[in-house]
Order: C-alpha cells, then structure tokens, then sequence
C-alpha cells in the first residue's frame, strides 16, 4: 500500500532581495521593504511530501529518524540563523522563498533516496507560502 | 469538481512493536515508540471527498452525514482506546501515523459506494496528523 508521509521543519534565517542586473531604484520598486541593504529575517517553515510503499514489517514509508537526520544535519542545521544569499544551496540565486522551495526540492530529491520526494511547501510567514510539486506527482496535494 | 474536508480529533495511546522481531530489534527500529507501556497523541483525522456540487442544494454532499460517518466509523472506536489493544486492525498491523490513515480509509470507503446518501461524492484522501509537524495521507493506493 502507497501511502504519504508529511514532515515539517523550523528554521529561521535573514536574507536580502536584491537582483544586480537591476538598478537600485529598479530594485526598490520590485522589491520594496525586502530590498533594504541591511536584510531582514523570517521563521520559516519548510513541509514536505514523501510517498512510498508502507513496509510491512515497520508500518512506515521511511525511517522518521532517519530523514529527521537526514534533513537537520544537512538542511536545517546549516540554514538555521544564517544569511540566505550566502547559502551554497542556492548557489548566487536570489533567495525568494520560491528559489528555496525549488532548491530544496532539488537537494533531497538528489540526497534523500529512501522515499520519493512529491512536494516542498516553504512557509515564509504564516501568511505566504510557496511549493514546488514533483513533475510526476500523483495527487494534487 | 469541489474538493471538501472535514477534521475531528481523537486521543489515543499505541506503541510500535513487531512481534517477530527481539526486543532489541523492535527498540533499534522503533526507538522511544518501542515502550510497551505505550504513549499517546492527540490525533487529528482529515477526511476529504471530491464531487460535483449539487445545484439543489449547493453541497459537495450534506456535512452532517460526512461528519457522522467519521464519528461512527473513526471516533467512536477510537477516542481514548489504547490503539494496538482495543482496534482489531492493529492487533497484527503497527499502528503508525501512514498504517492508520489507510486504516480509517478502509473503515469508511464502504460508506461512499454507489447508491449511498454521499450525493455521489467520492472518498479523495485520509490525512492523520500525530502530530502538527508529521502527518499521513492515504488515497486508496493498492
């Protein structure tokens, strides 16, 4: 039997948008307040979707501890009070919460092989929330 | 098609255990879920079915009925029960946060078969949150 496990992580972080392709007023126009050049921070909240077999000796789809491992050691743990534009994991891009819903996706897809990947929702505020769904997945979630 | 969901809540105690394996086996895999004296959540059941809204009454189907199908089938035997011991399903099956959302997707599917009062609304997916931050859903998947 398929079935999906849902996971949910805490981390809290600062960041800056800011494109340098764009002049400072272009800037300050399509970014406002989170352009300020001294950054800002959220408690963010990253959710995600993984489906596999139930396994029938265990009863889960994955080891919970282990993706708990897995996602604090090398996600959240490296993500927790830091600045976001020097995150290697998005790699120079303009760290929106769409680029971390993207990158995320992308790094446990590649890392995380003990169940398949569906969904990455990031909660920037309790207000907006991002996802990045899984080209290939099953359910609309 | 409309998608509509209801939730409740039920506590109820388990523990993890696989009678065939040794103790320290069933500790190693299960870690602190392993203590036979077992713990407790406060679960919360989410139960979502999908349908064509009727243009009588301008339901998905009737709310009332959906909520007394979980009631009946769902809290009833399940609110304070100690899951591996009071829920005949669990007798052999680990009662896990994914075990029990396919658990009550087989207790309650009989209820939206053809020629029930569902208005023909379908069963769309069983979500049980142990907690806030871990949660299962089940969708029918053999």
């Amino acid at each position: 039997m398929k079935a999906y496990l849902n996971r949910r992580y805490r981390f809290s972080a600062s960041h800056r948008l800011d494109n340098p392709a764009m002049s400072e007023s272009e800037n300050r126009a399509c970014y406002g307040k989170c352009n300020n050049p001294h950054g800002h921070g959220h408690n963010y909240i990253v959710e995600l979707t993984l489906a596999g077999e139930i396994d029938k000796d265990t009863g889960m789809v994955c080891d919970l501890a282990e993706l708990d491992r897995f996602m604090r050691e090398q996600l959240i743990g490296p993500m927790h009070e830091s600045n976001l534009n020097q995150q290697r994991l998005l790699d120079g891009e303009i760290p929106t919460t769409e680029a971390l819903s993207k990158n995320i996706y992308e790094y446990v897809k590649k890392n995380f092989r003990k169940a398949d990947l569906q969904r990455v929702r990031v909660e920037e505020t309790a207000q907006n929330a991002f996802e990045f769904h899984a080209p290939n997945a099953s359910h609309r979630f | 098609m409309v998608f509509m969901s209801r939730r409740a809540e039920f506590s109820a105690s388990h523990y993890y255990h696989n009678p065939q394996w040794t103790h320290e086996e069933n500790a190693r895999v299960f870690g602190k879920c392993a203590n036979l004296n077992g713990h407790g959540h406060n679960y919360v059941v989410e139960v979502t079915v999908a349908g064509n809204v009727d243009p009588r009454t301008g339901f998905v189907m009737d709310l009332k009925t959906l909520k007394d199908i979980i009631a009946v089938e769902i809290i009833e035997p399940f609110d304070h029960r100690h899951l591996n011991k009071e829920v005949p399903e669990f007798k052999q099956l680990v009662p896990t946060t994914e075990n029990i959302a396919a658990v009550v997707w087989q207790r309650i599917a009989p209820r939206f078969a053809s020629g029930t009062n569902c208005n023909g609304a379908k069963l769309y997916r069983v979500r049980i949150y142990e907690t806030p931050d871990l949660f299962a859903d089940y969708y029918g998947e053999a």
